[in-house]
Parts: structure tokens; C-alpha cells; sequence
């Protein structure tokens, strides 16, 4: 799905479960802008961001579904998608 | 910080493969020498790392490139050299193909195919036991075993599995053919997935190639030469490693008793278990696709100047003390593991979860069949492959 259509007013919020994740570092190379890793776990730079496809990406890469993106005002999960 | 042109090129690998030994050159290197040139038998020299902290960056930074591997001549160990597919390739490109698969990989996704595997490897555990003893756990368990699963998830016939045996071999795990025969049946293979792709446009199935075709005819974004690479990349690779690893873990243990009756006392460690043997087998012999650096970049304190490609030891990271202690020791119940078995960054196998899945399964079902599980042959008379891709059994007879 196209970013844009998605796109609500006050952006996404980007969540990563540190129980899930187990630190593969597929998100941190997929969307190098928008994730890092401390320690070992996967961590976002900014709870909040535009809207950007390289976020859906790295939710829709992650094999533990540890990623969530949701949309800040409506709070619907826009990634991973099902 | 050292100078390129300086440095002495070494041939890699730096010995032969000794059973599931790690030549105890790399715990040196890891201590003095942490990049150091080689050259593979094939290709341009390039640079080896193999600390943990420095593999990791190799492969997880952006600064090193997959893609930029193309039209150059690439370290590797055949004289052929690897054409397309997912790893050669950065995002965003990247991106889009393995968005694609990733979906049908998730641990969740997995999880719902292990009673399917549990009934398949109760069927071949039955053969093993109706074989012998004694009989081999190649060829009842190990090889079966993973190809059944990867043919089911893309949608290959149980008929045709044999002939697909052959052809994706050819890909991974021999040096005995020559390149025109390799060639050949990489060709009989890409010629067969086409068929299957042409049938699955006549008549959509819910299968993993089905969703291929769905998800480029629908959005066309993925080109019909990218499905099949994609589908033979992913059978080719989802198959030989596992083959190789299953017998690999059974050595393992066998030639640890005290490991072996802690796991069969505690079945809960069975994931614990596959984690730490992940770490100690050191699966590849030689190392392949290479990184090439973008820029300039430092690691471990040698300035690696852009266009320079980079090797990747993982058996040997995965036997750094800094990161693992008391190293060289199989301990199931180690906590923290952060091993690279399945890479690192972007490329991470996107098998993982479903190599994971397959291994604790024939664990679980071996603990369950043959509790009694032992070699039936003297150690020194296993055959273990040649060449200088991967460590393994070509066979493991077995009694109980
Ligand atoms: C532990 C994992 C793996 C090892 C040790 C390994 C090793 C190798 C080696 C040594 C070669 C010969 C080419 C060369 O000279 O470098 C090769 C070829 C190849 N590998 Fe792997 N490989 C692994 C995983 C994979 C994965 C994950 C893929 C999936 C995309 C893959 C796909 C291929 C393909 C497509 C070729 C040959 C392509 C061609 O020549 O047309 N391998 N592999
Ligand atoms: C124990 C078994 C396995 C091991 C040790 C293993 C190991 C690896 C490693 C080390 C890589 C990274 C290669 C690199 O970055 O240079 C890789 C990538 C890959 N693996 Fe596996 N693998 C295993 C099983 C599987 C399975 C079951 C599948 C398929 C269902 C699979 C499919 C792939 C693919 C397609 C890639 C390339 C991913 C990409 O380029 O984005 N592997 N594997
Ligand atoms: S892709 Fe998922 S599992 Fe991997 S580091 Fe990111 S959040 Fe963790």
C-alpha cells in the first residue's frame, strides 16, 4: 500500500517490542533513518515521524513482527500489514 | 591505521576442512589481526573480517553494498560467477523482493507449519527405524526432511522433488561438477520454475508461488525473471544449509554425552539448544558475497577504502570471547546469544525462522523416537563432504 493514502495529520508512531525483537538488523539496514540498534535490540530514533515508506518496509521485513507503526491520531495500525 | 597496498594477501581458506573444527588461526586473528587481505580461489583479493562487532558492522551498515558487487570481478570459490537474484542486491531494491517473501516467514507464520513438519518427520523417523539399525540419518531424515518443507511452501509437487534435489545441489554444495554441468541444471531448474509460474497464472494456488505471481500481476512489481530467481534462490538456499545443519547438530551432541542427557532431562532447552549449536557449528568453510564499501570506512582499526570488497567470517565471529564467554564450550542453556548464523542486517536469512522451526523439530522428534541415538560406526570412518563450501556429512549411519 501507497504511503500517501494513508496519511493522517499528526504522522506515525513507531513502536518496537523488545520482547520480540531479536536484533536480525534487517530494520536498521532497511530504513537506516528510522531505526538503530542499542545493545544488540532494535530501537527507534523518533517515536514520531512522517509518514514514509521505508517504515512500512522495515515493519512488513521484520520476521518477529516486533515493529508496530500506527497512525498518531487514529491510532490504527498501518504496518505490519496482515 | 594500516595501508592497503602494505598488507600481504593469504589464500582463504586457510586450510582444508577438518570434521567441525575451526582452524585456531582465527582466534589469533580476533586477538592481533582483526582484517586482514585474502584472496578466494577465484576473484579479486579483498579483506577479511572476523570479530563479532566487526562482522556485524559489515554487514548491517549501509555503507556496504551488495548491489556494487555487480561487474566486478567477486571473490568466490567456483569460477562462476553469481548472476542477480536477493543478494545482489541494496535497498530499496532490495526491499521490494524480500518485503515480498518476508510476509510468508515471520516466526508467526512458521509456527503454523510445525505440526505439518512434526507429522513429516515422525514419517521419516519411521523409515530410519524401519532401516535398521543400523541406518543412515542423511538419507532418512536430514536430507528429506527440509526439501519436503521448502517444496511445500512454495507449491512444488511431492513428484518432482527428486529431480529439484539434483538441480539445486548443482547451486550450493558441489565442486565435483564442472561449470557447463552446473550450469546446466541451474538452467533445469529456472526452465521448471517458469513452468510452475505459468500454471499458477492459469489457475491461482495459495502457495508461496502463487503469491509471487499474485503480487506481480496485481501491482506488476515484481518482473517475471524475478520470480523465478526468487523461487530457486529461495529453494536453493532453504534447503542445503538445513540439510547440512541437521546432521551437523546430531554430531554435535552426540560427541557431547553431558549436553545430550542435560537436553534429554530438560526438553525445554530444545530452542535454547538450537541457538547455541547455530553458534558453535561453524557451518561455512570458506566465506562468500563479499560487501563492498561505498566510502571510505574504518574497521577494526584499518581504513577500508570505498570500492574495497569485505569478507565476513561467521563461524569465526561466532566464537568471539568478547561476545560469548567461555566460547569454545557447548553450553545449551547459554542465555545471551547473539550469534551470526543467520548474517546480519538486511540479508539476514529470511529462512531463519523456519530453519529455526525445522531444527527443533527433528530435536524434539529424535529425543522422542531414539532417545538411545548413537553413532554406529567408529568416528575416524564418517565421511565428511570435500570441497570448501560448507562442513558436513554426506552420510551418518546411526543405531539406537
Ligand atoms: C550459509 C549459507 C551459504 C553458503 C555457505 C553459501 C555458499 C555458496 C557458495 C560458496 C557458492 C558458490 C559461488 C561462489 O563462488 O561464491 C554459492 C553459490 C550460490 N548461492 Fe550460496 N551460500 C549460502 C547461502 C545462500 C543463500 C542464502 C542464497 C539465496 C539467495 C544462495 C544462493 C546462491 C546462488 C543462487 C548461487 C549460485 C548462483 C549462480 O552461480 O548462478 N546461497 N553459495
Ligand atoms: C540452518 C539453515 C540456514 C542457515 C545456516 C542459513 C544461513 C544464511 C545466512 C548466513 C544468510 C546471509 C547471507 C549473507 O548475508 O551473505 C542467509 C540468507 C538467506 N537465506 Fe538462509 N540459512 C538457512 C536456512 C534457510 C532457509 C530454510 C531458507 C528459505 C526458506 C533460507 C533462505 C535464505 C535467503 C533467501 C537468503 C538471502 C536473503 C537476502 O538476501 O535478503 N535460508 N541464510
Ligand atoms: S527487524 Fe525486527 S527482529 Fe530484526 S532488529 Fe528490527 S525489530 Fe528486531
Amino acid at each position: 500500500m501507497n504511503a500517501e493514502e494513508k496519511t493522517t495529520g499528526s504522522g506515525w508512531r513507531l513502536h518496537v517490542d523488545p520482547t520480540r525483537c531479536i536484533g536480525s538488523g534487517i530494520c536498521a539496514g532497511t530504513a537506516p533513518g528510522h531505526f538503530t540498534l542499542v545493545e544488540g535490540l532494535s530501537r527507534p530514533l523518533a517515536e514520531r515521524v512522517t509518514p514514509a515508506q521505508e517504515v512500512i518496509d522495515a515493519a512488513d521485513s521484520c520476521p518477529m513482527e516486533a515493529i508496530v507503526v500506527s497512525d498518531v491520531e487514529s491510532r490504527r495500525q498501518i504496518a505490519p500489514g496482515a | 591505521m594500516a595501508d592497503t597496498s602494505e598488507a600481504t594477501i593469504e589464500r582463504y581458506p586457510f586450510s582444508d576442512p577438518d570434521r567441525l573444527n575451526l582452524d585456531p588461526r582465527y582466534a589469533l586473528l580476533r586477538r592481533d589481526e582483526p582484517l586482514i587481505r585474502v584472496r578466494l580461489p577465484y576473484g579479486e583479493p579483498a579483506w577479511l573480517a572476523t570479530r563479532h562487532a566487526d562482522v556485524r558492522t559489515v554487514l548491517g551498515d549501509a555503507r556496504f553494498s551488495r548491489a556494487a558487487a555487480v561487474g566486478r570481478d567477486e571473490p568466490r570459490n567456483s569460477p562462476r560467477q553469481i548472476q542477480g537474484g536477493i543478494l545482489t542486491m541494496d535497498p530499496p531494491d532490495h526491499t521490494r523482493l524480500r518485503r515480498l517473501v518476508a510476509r510468508a516467514f515471520t516466526a508467526r507464520r512458521v509456527e503454523e507449519l510445525r505440526p505439518r513438519t512434526r507429522q513429516v518427520a515422525d514419517e521419516l523417523v519411521d523409515g530410519l527405524l524401519a532401516a535398521g539399525p543400523p541406518a543412515d540419518l542423511v538419507a532418512h531424515l536430514a536430507t528429506p526432511l527440509p526439501i519436503r518443507v521448502i517444496c511445500d511452501l512454495l507449491g512444488v509437487p511431492v513428484a518432482d522433488q527428486d529431480k529439484f534435489h539434483t538441480w539445486s545441489e548443482a547451486i550450493v554444495s558441489t565442486t565435483a561438477l564442472s561449470v557447463e554441468q552446473a550450469q546446466r541444471y541451474i538452467d533445469n531448474l529456472f526452465a521448471y520454475m517458469g513452468g510452475l509460474i505459468a500454471q499458477r497464472r492459469q489457475e491461482p494456488t495459495d502457495d508461496l508461488i502463487g503469491a509471487m505471481v499474485r503480487a506481480r500481476d496485481a501491482d506488476d512489481r515484481l518482473s517475471e525473471e524475478e520470480v523465478v530467481q526468487l523461487a530457486a534462490g529461495l529453494l536453493a538456499a532453504g534447503h542445503e544449509t538445513t540439510v547440512t545443519q541437521i546432521p551437523n547438530f546430531v554430531y554435535v551432541l552426540l560427541n557431547h554425552p553431558d549436553e545430550w542427557a542435560r537436553l534429554r532431562a530438560d526438553r525445554s532447552l530444545v530452542p535454547h539448544a538450537v541457538e547455541e549449536l547455530m553458534r558453535f557449528v561453524p557451518l561455512g568453510v570458506t566465506a562468500a558475497f563479499a560487501r563492498y564499501a561505498k566510502e571510505d570506512v574504518e574497521i577494526g582499526g584499518v581504513l577500508v577504502h570505498a570500492g574495497e570488497p569485505v569478507l565476513v567470517s561467521i563461524p569465526s565471529a561466532n566464537r568471539d570471547e568478547t561476545v560469548f564467554p567461555d566460547a569454545d564450550r557447548l553450553d545449551l542453556g547459554r542465555e545471551i546469544n547473539p550469534h551470526l548464523g543467520f548474517g546480519h542486517g538486511v540479508h539476514h536469512c529470511v529462512g531463519a525462522q523456519l530453519a529455526r522451526m525445522e531444527l527443533q523439530v527433528v530435536l524434539d522428534v529424535l529425543l522422542d523416537r531414539a532417545p538411545g541415538l548413537r553413532l554406529a560406526v567408529p568416528e575416524a570412518e564418517l565421511p565428511w563432504k570435500s570441497g570448501l563450501l560448507v562442513r558436513g556429512l554426506t552420510a551418518m549411519p546411526v543405531a539406537w
